[in-house]
């Protein structure tokens, strides 16, 4: 099962914001690219079209880990807000 | 009244993971006015533990507090496998003690558990609010007076108890850690796969309510430091596998979490172990690995850090202990708030009896033991060279085929003597003393 459809089991409550902020400027010069390939969801990904780094906070476990990984400090991450994001029923 | 002594309260937790929760059950008990402020829909909504609980902490801590607690089946077979290319080399120990009630440890799903732990909170008279993230810290003259949430809404409390985990941003808010290092930390990804009970009583062989944990290391993890789990629980099994950050950035080529862990599920040793199960959730979740080398500052004026917000967790390759950690850390923290209460002082100083607490417990004292474990394991040799060469020897004695086979002696020496006979070896040896 890819990943994709595994994040589509799972309950997730979607606020207009995203939690996670992405310094373009950083991200530009940076060729590690951790973002992309530390994220247990596969949710970074480079636009094709502009370029740019995203990430989409809508299917995010709110592990961390990108927050970690990201040594240049792209990253303005937080939690989703409360009452949304990840909801677990198992854990 | 004023609008400030309204908003006012005499603790307020961050967090309703297990620190949070027994830190509030203890004050909630002592008719100390508690709030519990949790970011989820519910108390376990972010939560994720492997997991299994270790039962005999839990009850000195907190006696008489479990009988109906949701945990899923008590452990009687524990097993940890070796994993080469194309082999498996496993220790099973099954031990009567572990049938012996009270039980030493169960399996657990911690949305359960802390939904009904967050109820007995409540019934102890503590409040529970959820659906609030705490973002700051209030601070006025130097010391910590509350926690901001959002753009308006604030608590003021004598004291806040950061139990907001493994990430902690209180704690980093409150300039009592810094930020985190990816060498530190690993990450984790997890299924939960429905199967029926009695599938999972034949096919780990246990009798009705008994669980297993296994454990696994070696070439799972493709050379970097981690292992898989797999955990029964009553109508499901927990299976997942966890990285360190830091390995996982360095290694070439690159690979994905999640690719690993399809890798291994795909391994038939796992496979048929879930063969026809459901998938009904995924998770990940961030483990701390620094042990004592990482800690946080534990307190300050107005403030104390507990559970894994405070970097109480052991990765010890065969087990992963944190649970037990965050229930003694909140339970000491409450007793050093209810001793600051006393004196009505919860300045720094008075709130230095929480650490005096720890530092005499198991908490801090396995912290100290296990202290170079964590240099130990980053040693790559332990998830490819070891497991390969256990499973190649296994592997020859046990293979037959038309050639006349050596002496078992003459095998065992032969290899044995090839394979762990060399200075590397020898230095993992010397090593290993040290943990
Ligand atoms: C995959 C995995 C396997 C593990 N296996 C085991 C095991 O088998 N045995 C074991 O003992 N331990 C295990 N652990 C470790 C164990 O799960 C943790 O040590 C334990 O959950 C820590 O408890 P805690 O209360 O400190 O933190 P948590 O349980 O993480 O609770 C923190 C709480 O704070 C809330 N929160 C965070 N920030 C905010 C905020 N700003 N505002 C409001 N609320 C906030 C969160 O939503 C959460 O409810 C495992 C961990 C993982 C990830
Ligand atoms: S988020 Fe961090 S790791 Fe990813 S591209 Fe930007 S700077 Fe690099
Ligand atoms: S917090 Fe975890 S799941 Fe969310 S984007 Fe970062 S790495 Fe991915």
């Amino acid at each position: 099962m890819n990943v994709e459809t595994k994040l589509g089991l799972d309950v997730f409550k979607i606020d207009k914001d995203a939690h996670i902020i992405i310094d373009q400027e950083i991200c530009r010069s940076c060729e590690d690219k951790f973002c992309l390939y530390v994220c247990p969801g596969k949710l970074y990904s480079v636009n094709r079209e502009t370029e740019e780094m995203e990430v989409e906070c809508s299917g995010c476990l709110e592990c961390g880990t990108c927050r970690i990984a990201c040594i240049h400090g792209a990253l303005d991450w937080n939690y989703a807000r409360g009452g949304f994001g990840i909801q677990y029923r198992f854990g | 009244m004023t609008e400030a002594d309204e908003e006012k309260v005499e603790v307020v937790v961050v967090g309703a993971g297990l620190a949070g929760l027994s830190a509030a059950y203890v004050l909630a008990q002592a008719g100390v006015d508690t709030v519990v402020v949790e970011r989820g829909d519910y108390p376990g909504a972010k939560n994720v533990t492997g997991g299994r609980i270790y039962m005999h902490p839990l009850r000195h801590y907190l006696p008489d507090l479990w009988d109906d607690a949701p945990l899923e089946r008590h452990v009687t077979r524990e097993t940890i496998t070796m994993m080469a290319e194309g082999a498996s080399t496993a220790i099973t120990l099954d031990n009567d003690k572990f049938r012996e009630e009270p039980y030493h440890s169960y399996t657990i799903l911690r949305s359960n558990f802390d939904r009904w732990f967050g109820d007995k909170v409540a019934e102890a008279g503590g409040f529970v609010l959820p659906k609030y993230r705490a973002d700051d810290v209030l601070v006025e003259d130097g010391r910590v007076v509350g926690i901001v949430m959002g753009e308006e809404d604030e608590i003021r409390a004598d004291v806040v108890v950061a139990a907001d985990g493994v990430l902690s941003l209180i704690a980093e808010k409150a300039g009592l850690r810094q930020a985190q290092q990816p060498k530190h930390f690993a990450v984790s990804a997890k299924e939960v796969i429905e199967l029926p009970a009695k599938s999972i009583e034949e096919r780990f062989n246990l009798g009705p309510g008994e669980g297993a944990a296994q454990l696994y290391f070696g070439t799972l993890t493709k050379g970097m430091l981690g292992g898989g789990f797999i955990y029964t629980n009553q109508d499901s099994i927990s299976l997942g596998l966890v990285v360190g950050i830091e390995s996982l950035m360095e290694r070439e080529p690159k690979i994905e979490v999640h690719e690993i862990l399809e890798d291994f599920k795909a391994r038939p040793e796992i496979r048929n172990l879930v063969a026809d199960g459901e998938i009904v959730e995924y998770s990940a979740h961030a483990i701390p690995e620094g042990g004592i080398n990482a800690m946080p500052k534990l307190y300050s004026d107005g403030i104390v850090v507990i559970g894994e917000a405070a970097g109480l967790g052991l990765n010890m390759l065969i087990t992963v202990r944190g649970m037990e950690f965050a229930v003694a850390s909140g339970v000491m923290a409450a007793e050093a708030i209810l001793k600051a209460r006393e004196k009505g002082d919860y300045s720094a100083d008075s709130l230095a009896h929480y650490e005096e607490l720890l530092k005499d417990s198991f908490a801090l004292q396995d912290l100290e033991t296990f202290r170079h474990v964590l240099g130990f394991m980053e040693n790559p040799r332990l998830f490819n060279f070891y497991p390969q060469a256990v499973c190649d020897i296994f592997t020859e004695l046990m293979w037959i085929d038309e050639k006349p086979k050596p002496k078992i002696s003459t095998t065992v020496i032969r290899e044995g003597v090839g394979k762990f006979l060399n200075w590397s070896t020898i230095k993992d040896g010397l090593g290993m003393l040290r943990i």
